[in-house]
């Protein structure tokens, strides 16, 4: 019995990790190239509204989810446009763009407040779910979540052993160094930027299509900012993303367990859980200077030459 | 056709950096007037109702001073902060905390007169907010945290604390089962500027700017804070003591949001209700950056903003625009004058090609 109930705890944890995951691989992608990007709740809101509404009018939620990326990539493109295009202060802009998002989601929203649309529900993988606990833990999800799981070994492998990832670190790690190379850091920075809003809106839309199934104002509720912070968990690593989302996601089913069965604690106390654990991760992973391996130019920008 | 080239300008732009700044104002006026137009809005009519709304009236204007009290406050805090390049985003959380410090001394010690319980209640804000405040500074010296992170999260824990609050031990009996306070008793009320609707905050905000003007201006403290804000390396370097400063402005960063706080409860509340939290710590980000740090400009910047606020109400009433409509002109405000920016630092050269 209690098996059953550490086994379902454990699958809902995957779910709840799933949006955090996605945001977090996205700035990952984004700060590996120099940009350094806290607009990602305000671009969260804005991907999970168009992911709401794309799959409302279309009847069609992947195109939903794909819009939902679609306008995370062009939310992110003000940034970039800002930071790369104007050498903006990156934390400002990263921060007008929280305001601007959540804004923006509240402002379109408000009139489908409570309404539901068409979303993804849970498709056991074949042969892969019949696999005892690993199976029930992580194949008894939806699409969107199987498309995570590929993901981060793909980053993985684009950072390692590709040209474009070796430019988009440089362009991160030493741009001077690199446009002497000749290689075009505006371009890396751009293409950090914009993947990692694409992700992002990913992650938000996933929240509304196959996380609550209904929109509501402020349905992301800090995850963003709590991506910005596994980023750092991370050390920029897209493989460690995963262990931090799901740390959270763990924490985040764990809560909603525990008000379900009716927990003599007042709620609000409960709700505090996640965000004091950022906290205590930070401290944790920032702690003797181990978040030191943050690209060295980061939040940086690059002064346009005469 | 020819090319364009980027130079760096050699000599400050002056005066005319104004007009970098009311061409960010217009683009913003320009993008949101199209939103208001995608939701079947009349836009110029909308703007006409948003500037009289804000500025229309002598209620409207009074109002615009009693709503930029609480975002001066919060502003000047923070500034203080993003003078030493310390991102404080906490200013919502510290005002929060103050609110619920100023009401704690409210609650517990009514019966006070108001020259004890007053001064009580503020004190009570200033460490309340300080306290929220010095957690990240300690934080970020000892651990190296991220500041702008932890000051974000603790605004969550503080809301989250406030409701606590309001929702259980400190709710009014009679209040029908509303989350908020007892209404405070009189001598815990900061009175108002003879006949106008003003409170004194209003006082509290000039006497705040001038003492956080004064301070960089003419004490050696300031000038230290100042230099290591503009480079921390070579701050280190002349042994400043960058830690002690670190720490000095989030507190004083913190106190001065818990300040907004106290006058929000205890002036235009009157007591404490989760509606105390309306985004100001986030205003003041806007009001901060817009008014490059300087504590005349962040009144000026302060009242325009808390105008946008009253704007909006007017706007939600005769249009039924949504509220949130002000927080995407504050967005695109600070965007557009962030782009704005750029053509301070350089000038764009058409030259012809050979």
């Amino acid at each position: 019995m209690t098996w059953e109930i550490l086994i379902s705890l454990l699958a809902a944890t995957v779910q709840s990790g799933t949006p955090i995951l996605y945001a977090t691989l996205g700035e990952i992608f984004t700060e590996r190239s120099g940009i350094l990007n806290l607009g990602v709740e305000g671009i969260m809101l804005v991907g999970a509204l168009a992911g709401f509404l794309g799959a409302k009018f279309t009847g069609s939620p992947i195109l939903g989810f794909v819009l939902g990326g679609v306008f995370g990539l062009g939310l992110a493109g003000l940034h970039g446009l800002v930071c790369i295009g104007f050498n903006g202060n990156q934390v400002v802009s990263g921060l007008a763009l929280t305001i601007l998002g959540t804004g923006l989601a509240n402002y379109l929203g408000t009139p489908f407040i409570g309404q539901s649309a068409p979303g993804f529900s849970p498709m056991p993988a074949p042969i892969l779910s019949r696999i005892p606990i690993l199976g029930e833990i992580f194949f008894h999800h939806d699409l969107l979540i199987y498309l995570s799981y590929l993901i981060p070994p793909l980053m993985w492998l684009f950072f390692r052993y590709t040209r474009w990832g070796l430019g988009l670190r440089a362009a991160g790690e030493h741009p001077e160094a690199a446009a002497a190379a000749g290689l075009n850091i505006y371009r890396f920075r751009w293409a950090g930027v914009l993947t990692g809003g694409f992700l992002a809106g990913l992650g938000g839309a996933y929240l509304s299509l196959a996380y609550t199934h209904l929109w509501t104002s402020g349905l992301t509720a800090g995850r963003g900012w709590i991506a910005v912070a596994l980023v750092i968990f991370a050390f920029w690593h897209p493989l460690r993303a995963v262990l931090g989302a799901y740390l959270f996601g763990g924490v985040m089913a764990f809560q909603f367990r525990l008000q379900a069965l009716g927990a003599d604690l007042p709620s609000s106390l409960l709700l505090m859980l996640p965000y004091g654990l950022t906290i205590i991760v930070l401290v944790l992973s920032s702690w003797r200077g181990r978040g030191d391996q943050a690209p060295a130019f980061l939040g940086i920008n690059v002064e346009p030459s005469e | 056709m020819g090319k364009i080239r980027v130079m760096k300008r050699q000599e400050p732009l002056g005066w005319r950096s104004c007009l970098v700044v009311l061409g960010a104002a217009g683009v913003s006026l320009v993008l949101s007037g199209i939103l208001l137009g995608l939701q079947d809005r009349p836009p110029l009519t909308a703007m006409v109702i948003l500037f009289q709304g804000a500025f229309g009236s002598a209620w409207a204007i009074e109002d615009c001073l009693i709503k930029a009290v609480p975002i001066y406050l919060c502003s000047l805090g923070v500034a203080v902060a993003f003078r030493l390049q310390i991102w404080n985003i906490g200013a919502e959380g510290q005002f929060a905390l103050g609110a619920v410090g100023a009401t704690a001394a409210a609650l517990y010690f009514p019966d006070l007169s108001w020259f004890l319980l007053l001064p009580g209640m503020a004190l009570a804000a200033f460490l309340a907010g300080g306290f929220w405040g010095l957690i990240p500074a300690l934080l970020k010296i000892h651990m190296r945290a991220n500041e702008i992170i932890v000051t974000l999260m603790m605004n969550y824990i503080a809301i989250l604390f406030l409701d606590y609050l309001v929702y259980g031990v400190w709710k009014d009996p009679a209040s029908f089962g509303f989350p908020m306070t007892p209404t405070f008793s009189e001598s815990a009320i900061v009175g108002r500027i003879g006949d106008t609707n003003l409170n004194w905050g209003l006082a509290l905000c000039a006497v705040c700017g001038l003492l956080v003007w004064v301070f960089f201006r003419y004490t050696l403290l300031g000038y230290e804070l100042k230099a290591s804000g503009e480079n921390v390396r070579a701050a280190r370097y002349a042994r400043l003591p960058y830690e002690r400063l670190v720490i000095l402005v989030m507190v004083l960063s913190g106190a001065l949001a818990g300040w907004a706080g106290f006058i929000e409860a205890s002036a235009t509340l009157n007591r404490l209700q989760p509606s105390i939290m309306v985004g100001y710590g986030y205003t003041a980000i806007v009001v901060a950056w817009l008014a490059r740090l300087n504590p005349l400009y962040i009144g000026l910047a302060s009242f325009l903003l808390a105008g946008l606020r009253v704007g909006v109400e007017n706007l939600q009433l005769e249009l039924q625009v949504p509220a949130a409509f002000g927080q995407i002109m504050e967005g695109l405000i600070l965007l557009t004058v962030l782009a704005g920016g750029f053509f301070t630092e350089y000038r764009l050269r058409l030259r012809p090609r050979p």
